[in-house]
């Protein structure tokens, strides 16, 4: 059974790790910047439509190489260390929910460095705030599983975007559509919230679906 | 033998009734479909077929997990084989349907979409799998990714076309085919879709189990070990 104790343990050990090496949150800090820097460079300030489809790319690459480190820098003797002290469900829901933080604080970065360099055409701030914290959880959770499963397939980080791209493409796409709301697009009524209660329902099913594969991938 | 085989027998009867029935019957002419409707019985029993193939193969990896039997293992895969080979002929199916219907043979529409993301998650469930040489390894990781794989896999087929505009049907504010959906269906046709639908799904049944009887033979030493 998983405890809470444990969880936090192992939830704050990866957190200490971050804040002693600094070495991921910088890495991703630079890419995001020279990845938008390079951007706006490019295309100056796009319209709408462009733009979000930017944002939403760029998510995804600042995911793939978040949460790849979240497995791949856990070598095989410290999987044993753990595997000695904690169950399954304790390490994977501690990646989980570091990953969950993680991804948040690299969204709302993006999203405040995409506003700076690429301008602003969203027309409800608040909303695509909320939308870019929904849409930096549920990539991050469907990441977490994948970075499980290409960390055990002999570390390779390349395996995780040939596994990933396809399997990511349903959220992404809702969310590239919730988010036109916050463009000023109209919808029906009823249907902006059945997108966000199906997207929400994804999530859901990637938690569980991890919880109860990744004890499988787990032993060795 | 009759007992072992009847139902290859009964995908033979299927099939032969579906080539010969599917191509003589009366079909109604529905708005610009004219004679292409008759493609209802090749093209959409392709994604029945997958569907279910895909699920056997599910089903066998979750059998996996539990058992750690190889053979399982094996069974999984050729399920998954045979799912891809049918998603490619029903996107070969569809692309001609629709060269005749909509005008061109890819016009992005959202099942077309759909089915070839779901196309790439399988494709990517070989390359996993080829990226390990451990066969125990390669086995446990590859049920994970199958099981994780149907889960999206499922709604992106099923939830995500009918969400948005589609030149299917089905989906909302349909403007390309007329409604040819389930309850719309002409009885006649029903005669032969159905039969048809079961036909080709046995077919697949049929071939993954001849590709797993030769799996099987050659990697016989290590199922046993």
């Amino acid at each position: 059974m998983p405890s809470a104790k444990k969880i936090i343990a192992l939830f704050k050990k990866d957190l200490l790790l971050e804040i002693r090496q600094q070495y991921t949150f910088y890495g991703i800090l630079l890419y995001i910047a020279s990845t938008i820097f390079v951007l706006y460079l490019a295309m100056g300030r796009p319209e709408a439509g462009a733009w979000n489809g930017l944002f939403w790319v760029n998510l995804l690459f600042i995911c793939i190489n978040a949460v790849a480190k979240s497995f791949l820098q856990e070598s095989r003797g410290r999987m044993l260390y753990y595997y000695s002290i904690a169950g399954a469900l304790d390490f994977i829901l501690a990646k989980l929910m570091y990953n969950l933080l993680l991804m948040l604080v690299m969204s709302l970065l993006s999203l405040l460095l995409f506003s700076f360099f690429l301008g602003t055409p969203f027309e409800k701030t608040i909303n695509f705030l909320g939308i870019t914290c929904l849409g930096g959880i549920s990539i991050s959770l469907v990441f977490t599983l994948l970075a499980a499963i290409a960390a055990r397939a002999n570390q390779n980080a390349a395996l995780m975007a040939i596994l990933g791209f396809p399997l990511i493409i349903p959220q992404l796409l809702l969310l590239v559509k919730i988010s036109k709301s916050a463009f000023g697009e109209i919808f029906n009524t009823g249907a902006l919230s059945q997108m966000i209660l199906l997207l929400c329902g994804l999530d859901l099913m990637v938690v569980i679906l991890s919880l109860i594969l990744f004890p499988f991938l787990w032993k060795d | 033998m009759m007992k072992k085989s009847w139902w290859k027998i009964l995908a033979i009867a299927l099939l032969l009734y579906t080539f010969t029935a599917g191509f003589l019957i009366e079909v109604p002419i529905i708005g610009n479909l004219h004679q292409t409707i008759r493609n209802l019985f090749f093209h959409v029993p392709m994604w029945f077929g997958q569907m279910v193939l895909l699920l056997v193969s599910m089903v066998y990896a979750i059998r996996y997990l539990r058992s750690g039997n190889l053979a399982d293992d094996i069974y999984a895969r050729e399920y998954a084989r045979t799912g891809i080979v049918f998603g490619i002929l029903g996107l070969v199916t569809g692309a001609i349907w629709a060269n005749y219907t909509w005008g061109e043979p890819w016009s992005n529409d959202p099942k077309q979409i759909a089915v070839a993301i779901a196309l790439l998650i399988y494709l990517a469930y070989f390359v996993l799998r080829n990226s390990m040489p451990d066969m125990d390894k390669r086995a446990r990781v590859s049920s994970v990714y199958n099981i994780f794989a149907y889960f999206i896999y499922v709604p992106l087929i099923m939830v995500l076309p009918r969400l948005v505009q589609s030149l299917h049907p089905g989906g909302q504010g349909v403007e390309g085919n007329p409604a040819m959906s389930g309850k719309d269906l002409d009885p006649t046709m029903r005669m032969v879709f159905w039969p048809a639908v079961i036909g080709w799904t046995l077919l697949g049944v049929w071939i993954s189990t001849l590709s797993i009887r030769i799996s099987k033979l050659k990697e016989k030493n290590w199922i046993n070990a």
